[in-house]
């Protein structure tokens, strides 16, 4: 955690739909802020070197590594956290899966593989089933040393049919990440 | 635009969460497919993982780290450091003197280095300041004058005459942490076998990569007592080391491990970090954290030995096993950590499940100036098993029988002892065997798919914890406390750590399943060494089987107390009341029944407040009456058997793995859920260590891949199909049958692996990891091979 100098930049984000202005000192990186400042710390640090994925975030609807994100260049943008998938009292689909399907198991990866999920189910437009080698690619770039992956495949590949069923209501079609 | 999502009800995510299919209701709870307790935490980043605490007036600290492989310490000078605005206290390992170790009679290590650095890694100094950048500065103006030493790094070497020694003691030869020679069964029984398949295997050195990086936090309470929290999956082992070290009673000191991001070993012993945020939390009288950064992980490392194994099997015509020999060099690294146990194991181990008429194992550990071996999933039997799978893979081949078929006729049976004595119960291997082979369509398929297609197998056993703690004493090896009350709820108390593994929710389903609750009545309070019994902690494979049977020693305790209340207001016998879902029932008059707040309230007013101890210990042993007998011992193996496809391009070298079907005994699966989560993470691991996966130290000792980029481990992309076969048989000694699933899956998915690139190629590689450079190497000596008897002929 890096403290700021005296007198920082005042940032403003939008956080999980939420207007958030905050001092910023310049080499601040998106994750500290979240975590330290806005102690929002779902969002996880496994490497701080943009490795394994684990600070997954969505910035204007786009999976981004929190660790690798200079702060002050989300100036007016839209950050989505774990913390706001839950739609208040209703789980996100893609959250209820992975709990049903026992894809988290140490959980630490799962924020962001979470975020990397919701990306991936809410901007499928097949009209089948997704298969496990497209789910596995949007994936890659979220590392889990626990699952072996394969629940987490069932996980994504159910809730993305969820996600989409839902987006085909009347009065749906809100992207969770946008 | 989303409503804020807090408050959060878990409980209401957690029924979100659940199977449509699944009826809460009567049904039972052991045995049901259901997600952890813990997992609507997770899923909304409510889980409080160690760095994401943050306490008042908190500093933060880094560790200085020695830049040579083996160096004296001339002098520190730490004014500088001392001086820098922010920087609050600075030690040394002169601060903290007592030698440590988590095995009582190999205590090597100090928290920094004394006199002597012994890898590049091995930490210096501390220091606490305002935030973490000020403290890594401060680490930069730590004076430190260095007396370069000459350094080993290979384990052959270092136990060469003459090479530096790490630690001189009066009773050790130079670098030899331990060496074991046993033999058991007639040494002699293999010298008239048919065939004889000897060769050399080298099992590389891995690591265990969980997500989360160690941290631990200091605190001194008001009270003057010490508080760390830590990322660790052992807390009682942790606070023992942390009384000694620290020269301070043990009931001064609490230990509280919040939520684990993954350990599998790598948290299981304690770390220099969680003796200086101690420390330094006193020094400072405020709380002080220290994260791991990713390096330093792979530097304190504790992952698995490179071995060397030089391997000798002896086979009848028939395919049966004569005896078996094996030479094995561990490669320790700088201190000893749990390697005393780790060079029995890879000994002891390898008996099962197999009939070994003979068997025989010389096994040496050596220190060498590198990040220190330890405990990684499946500890210590991982290596050796390769050697002998692959070995047996070879026999087949060379008597024209089929693997699986050579396997079942060697196959130990249930319910006796190994050659080295070692008691077994149940063992499904068969069942494990029938079901991969049925399921990889293997009869029809091995040996008629095209080149570059394979097909193997291999099989393994593995122990549900061990009948000995790391100290000796008489006293459980786990235990818990249960209470219950009015409200309806359940609360159980267990030293056990959560580490990902699912203990949490294996205890409240043990709860639920005996009260009479559902998952989501109980609270599980875990891992904290001033709240919970002791339990050993998270390794070996021992939660299940051990805090298992506390929890049930326990529960039932308290279950007979409020069916006796019941009993008596309904005037029936005690016998005939039942507890299952949220209800106390007559089962004599299915229209009778009280909800279960109810029959706990009567309890309670018969028995006043409601609660009970339950506890462990292993049955008494029959091991083997040598030393080391007890090493290896247990009170249930499981099984498991792999079939893995694969298809290796003859041109790049590349293997890509089709498939693998794991099939594991593990006893009674309470959870198949987390069963086969358990089994498809070993495999996962299992795959990288066989493919990708590298520990390497490079020239002067230092790390080639520090990190998660270089030190590959598979992605989802990388990850192929993982069919994950549950087979139960049921062990006496598991709680309800239970025995492990979390280490005995990744063995023998790497010798299978190997074993189907023979199938698909027709070329043995013996070294791990299998890279596309040694494919290519092996296709091209093969090449030269034909050509030499072509030219020749």
């Amino acid at each position: 955690m890096t403290l700021p100098d005296p007198a920082p930049a005042l940032l403003r984000l939008l956080v999980n739909g939420e207007t958030r202005v905050l001092p910023c000192a310049p080499n601040e990186t998106l994750l500290e802020v979240l975590r330290y400042r806005l102690a929002l710390t779902g969002t996880k640090q496994g490497c701080d070197k943009g490795d394994c994925g684990a600070c997954t975030v969505l910035i204007d609807g786009q999976p981004a590594l929190a660790c690798l994100t200079l702060a002050t260049l989300c100036e007016g943008k839209n950050i989505w956290t774990v913390e706001g998938l839950a739609d208040g009292p209703e789980l996100h689909p893609v959250q209820a899966a992975f709990v049903r399907h026992g894809a988290a198991q140490c959980g630490f990866c799962t924020p962001g593989m979470l975020m990397s999920s919701v990306h991936f189910a809410e901007s499928y437009t097949g009209s089948e089933a997704p298969e496990h080698g497209e789910i596995a690619h949007a994936l890659s770039g979220n590392l889990c040393r626990c699952t072996g992956y394969t629940k987490i495949l069932d996980a994504v590949a159910e809730a993305t049919l969820e996600v989409a069923a839902r987006r085909g209501a009347p009065g749906a079609g809100e992207e969770g990440g946008s | 635009m989303k409503t804020p999502p807090l408050p959060r009800d878990l409980e209401r995510y957690a029924d979100q969460a659940r199977p449509p299919r699944e009826t809460p209701g009567h049904a039972p709870v052991i045995g049901r497919r259901h997600g952890r307790i813990d997992g609507p935490a997770q899923v909304t980043g409510a889980a409080i993982y160690a760095d994401d605490l943050c306490l008042p007036r908190m500093l933060h600290g880094k560790i200085l780290r020695s830049p040579h492989a083996h160096a004296r310490i001339v002098s520190i000078d730490v004014e500088a450091a001392l001086a820098l605005p922010g920087v609050e206290a600075v030690i040394t390992g002169q601060d903290l003197m007592t030698p440590y170790g988590i095995i009582p009679w190999t205590e090597d290590e100090h928290v920094m280095a004394v006199e002597r650095a012994l890898f590049v890694g091995d930490a210096v100094a501390a220091v606490a300041a305002l935030d973490e950048a000020t403290a890594e500065a401060a680490c930069g103006l730590i004076e430190v004058e260095w007396e370069v030493l000459p350094h080993v790094l290979d384990p052959e070497e270092a136990l060469r005459e003459g090479a530096p020694v790490l630690h001189p003691h009066p009773k050790r030869k130079g670098n030899l942490t331990k060496e074991i020679e046993l033999s058991f069964g007639d040494p002699g029984a293999g010298d008239e076998a048919a065939t004889v398949v000897e060769g050399d295997y080298f099992f590389h050195g891995t690591t265990h990569a969980a997500i989360e990086p160690h941290c631990a936090i200091g605190e001194v309470g008001a009270d003057g007592l010490l508080t760390v929290h830590s990322a660790t999956q052992v807390p009682h082992y942790l606070h023992r080391a942390l009384a000694r070290v620290l020269e301070l009673p043990p009931n001064r000191i609490r230990v509280v491990q919040p939520a684990v991001g993954g350990g599998f070993g790598g948290k299981s012993e304690p770390f220099d970090l969680e003796f200086c945020v101690a420390l330094l939390s006193l020094r400072t009288g405020r709380p002080v954290k220290i994260l791991y950064t990713r390096e330093e992980v792979f530097l304190a490392h504790r992952g698995r030995h490179p071995t060397a194994v030089h391997a000798k099997l002896a086979v009848d015509d028939e395919g049966r096993l004569q005896g078996y020999e094996a030479d094995l060099l561990l490669d320790g690294g700088a201190y000893a950590s749990f390697g005393l146990i780790t060079t029995y194991y890879s000994g002891q181990l390898t008996a099962l499940p197999y009939r070994l008429p003979a068997y025989r194992y010389r096994s040496r550990r050596a220190y060498t100036n590198k990040p220190a071996c330890g405990p990684k999933r499946g500890h210590g039997a991982v290596q050796p098993r390769f050697a002998l799978e692959v070995s047996l893979d070879k026999a087949a081949h060379a008597l024209g029988i089929d693997p699986i078929e050579l396997r079942r006729r060697n196959f130990i049976g249930e319910n006796t002892r190994t050659v080295n004595e070692l008691r077994v119960g149940s063992l499904g291997l068969l069942t494990c065997l029938d079901e991969v082979e049925r399921r990889s369509e293997w009869k029809a398929r091995r040996g008629r798919l095209p080149f570059g297609h394979g097909l193997g197998v291999a099989c393994s056993a593995y122990i549900s914890g061990t009948n000995y703690p790391v100290y000796p004493n008489e006293m459980p090896l786990s235990a818990v406390q249960v209470a219950a009350d009015r409200s309806g709820r359940v609360r159980i108390f267990s030293g056990a750590s959560e580490i990902g593994q699912g203990s949490d929710t294996m205890l409240a389903a043990v709860c639920a399943q005996e009260l009479g609750v559902e998952l989501t009545d109980v609270r599980v309070v875990s891992a904290d060494t001033d709240l919970t019994p002791v339990d050993l902690g998270a390794y070996s494979s021992r939660i299940t089987l051990m805090a298992g049977h506390a929890a049930l020693h326990g529960t039932r305790q308290l279950a007979a107390k409020v069916r006796q209340a019941v009993a008596e207001a309904w005037e029936i016998e005690k016998k005939n009341v039942a507890l299952a879902g949220r209800l106390a029932l007559d089962i004599t008059d299915p229209s009778r029944s009280l909800p279960i707040a109810e029959a706990f309230a009567l309890a309670e007013a018969r028995f006043g407040t409601l609660g009970a101890t339950g506890y462990y210990h292993t049955p008494k042993d029959v091991h083997g009456d040598y030393r080391g007998g007890a090493i290896g011992a247990t009170p249930a193996f499981s099984a498991t058997a792999h079939v893995v496809e694969v298809i290796v391009d003859p041109e790049t070298g590349v293997i890509g793995v089709e498939k693998v079907w794991c099939a594991h005994d593990c006893g009674r699966a309470l959870n198949p859920l987390l069963v086969e989560g358990q089994i498809e993470g070993s495999c996962y691991m299992g795959l990288g260590e066989a493919l990708m996966e590298h520990h390497e130290v490079g020239p002067g000792g230092r790390l080639l891949a520090p990190d998660l980029l270089d030190y590959r481990i598979p992605t989802s992309v990388d990850t192929p199909p993982i069919e994950a076969i549950v087979v139960e048989a049921p062990d006496a000694h598991g709680p309800y049958g239970a025995k492990e699933a979390g280490e005995g899956p990744l063995h023998s998915v790497i010798p299978a692996l190997a074993n189907a690139v023979f199938d698909a190629i027709g070329v043995r590689i013996d070294t791990l990891p299998l890279t596309p450079e040694k494919v290519l190497a092996a296709l091209d000596a093969r090449l030269e091979a034909t050509t030499d008897e072509g030219g020749a002929a």
